[in-house]
């Protein structure tokens, strides 16, 4: 399978490493950083663009831009891992509807093309014959959305709930533990690479809220965009209230929320008995599915990372590449 | 309500039925066995929820049924509810975002602890609500909730409702 590479950050490079260490048969034709391309039809040196990168310098060409390896390489899926923009979701949002008016399988990371424009994209691909997947852009290691497009297909889904952001269950985690601030948990956690320099889209609930947005409209048949997000972050919590639920066996965690029925879509800080699965510890992420056949399911994972989230990207080629093959 | 019948089969459906006929709802049914087996009646307590004004008609009905009632338990506030409040909640009056509660009569704040903080800094309490019903609670939660808009306080909800 030949796949065309956007993008060489975090996600990138784990998705690069894992295919010079996996026999995975994947062969990558086509590859662009924000500054450069290289498109070869034989299969780009991975290694070599890896050291480029890592010296700081381009992967490829300057002349070669991410829309031309969109529209000239020879490959079958065209995997977007690039910086989510929940604005216009641009410019990966361009580059994913030429990739499938060429015919060529889209396969993603990135939240904003999937939370602005998922319908149409999703018309796009089915009128083109290819699949668009985006197990990544929901808790990275976690295949939640295959558990529940595939696994729990047949049953109705009452409610999910969980841990989407795994910043802000780490700073809630260390003000539980050490009684910290806010703002000392959250420097503690920029410190250790957990938040970005500006922490807004985490810990104001945001990037939790677009990941509700994306299963609603992907999974859960609900028609839903940013606004309809009930949203309250984190940064108002203090150490005096953390206590108040400790004492009470209980702690405080942000939980994303949707029941379908209700058209509830919420994030916001909710008090939690420390028992229940949902209480997770550090980054990871935990979500529970209410199921009408299955019952209760709750999924614990690592909702981030680079090989982690390189993993979710993976799994898509490779069902695309199995299904491809079944179909043919 | 505390339901004494025969120990007979049946018996225990004939207390029930009347229960959903008059709109009521079934908490649980807890059998008492410490009854003295010679009195040939089994005990059994029913937790209910009954909607205003129908424990006339209910009982009549079980009174047709051949059911004895024991006794009216007088728990009125069955569910239970705790949230934690954040922000300037003195300087908001906090005696008045309590009252917008007990207020309803159908639900009132029956436990609040309040953790003074550093002058000028939000404080943090934890609140109790108890109520009649699930649907009282939910009530109660959102004149919370509005009141906390209104104040700007940031309230803090349990995952589990009631
Ligand atoms: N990191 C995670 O654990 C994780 C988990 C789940 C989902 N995601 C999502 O996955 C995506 C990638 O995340 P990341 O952590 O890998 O980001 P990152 O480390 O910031 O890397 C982004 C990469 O995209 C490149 N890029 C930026 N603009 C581009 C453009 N217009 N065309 C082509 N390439 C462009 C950057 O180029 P330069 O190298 O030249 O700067 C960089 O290589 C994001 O949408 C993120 O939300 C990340």
């Amino acid at each position: 399978m030949r796949i065309a590479l956007l993008g060489l950050g975090s996600v990138g490079r784990g998705i690069v490493r894992t295919i010079l260490a996996k026999d995975l048969d994947i062969t990558v034709t086509g590859l662009a950083d924000s500054r450069s391309g290289i498109i070869d039809a034989g299969g780009i040196d991975l290694l070599a663009a890896l050291a480029r990168k890592e010296e700081g310098g381009p992967c490829g060409r300057p002349d070669v831009s991410p829309a031309d390896v969109v529209a000239k390489a020879e490959y079958d899926v065209l995997v977007e891992v690039t910086p989510t923009n929940v604005e216009t979701a641009e410019p990966a949002l361009g580059h994913m509807r030429a990739a499938l008016r060429r015919h060529k399988h889209v396969v993603t990371s990135n939240k904003g093309p999937i939370a602005i424009a998922y319908p149409e994209l999703r018309a796009l691909a089915a009128a083109n014959g290819v699949f668009l997947k985006y197990e990544a852009t929901v808790c990275g290691a976690i295949p939640l959305i295959h558990a529940i497009q595939e696994g729990l297909a047949g049953n109705t889904i009452s409610r999910l709930s969980g841990v989407f952001n795994g910043t802000c269950n780490y700073i809630l985690t260390r003000m539980a533990a050490e009684g910290l601030t806010y703002e000392q948990a959250l420097a503690e956690a920029r410190e250790l690479g957990y938040a970005e320099a500006d922490p807004t889209y985490d810990v104001e609930g945001i990037d939790a809220a677009i990941k509700l947005v994306i299963l609603a409209n992907t999974v859960l048949d609900m028609h839903a965009t940013l606004d309809d997000v009930e949203r309250t972050g984190i940064t108002l919590l203090t150490p005096d209230a953390l206590q108040l639920a400790e004492d009470q066996d209980c702690t405080i965690r942000l939980i994303g929320e949707i029941i379908p029925g209700a058209g509830v879509l919420r994030v916001s800080p909710r008090i939690i008995p420390k028992a229940h699965p949902l209480v997770v510890e550090g980054t990871l992420n935990a979500v529970t599915v209410e199921a009408d056949l299955a019952g209760d399911l709750t999924f614990i994972g690592k909702g981030a990372g680079s090989i982690e989230t390189a993993s979710a990207v993976i799994g898509d080629l490779l069902a695309i590449r199995e299904r491809h093959v079944q179909g043919s | 309500m505390k339901l004494e019948m025969k120990d007979r089969p049946g018996q225990l459906v004939a207390a029930l039925k009347p229960i959903s006929a008059v709109g009521g709802n079934i908490i649980a049914v807890i059998h008492q066995r410490e009854t003295p087996a010679a009195t040939e009646t089994l005990d059994v307590q029913i937790v209910l929820e009954l909607p205003e004004g129908r424990l006339d008609n209910l009982l009549e009905l079980l009174r047709e049924q051949g059911v004895s009632v024991v006794r009216i338990g007088e728990e009125r506030l069955l569910y239970e509810c705790t949230l934690i409040m954040i922000g300037h909640l003195m300087h908001t009056d906090l005696s008045d975002t309590v009252d917008s509660i007990d207020r309803t009569g159908s639900a009132e704040v029956t436990g609040l602890s309040l953790v003074m903080p550093a002058i000028n800094a939000p404080s943090s309490a934890r609140i109790t609500i108890r109520s009649t019903t699930r649907t009282e609670m939910a009530k109660a939660i959102r004149i919370l909730r509005g009141v906390a808009e209104r104040k700007s306080l940031l309230i803090i909800e349990p995952l589990e409702g009631a």
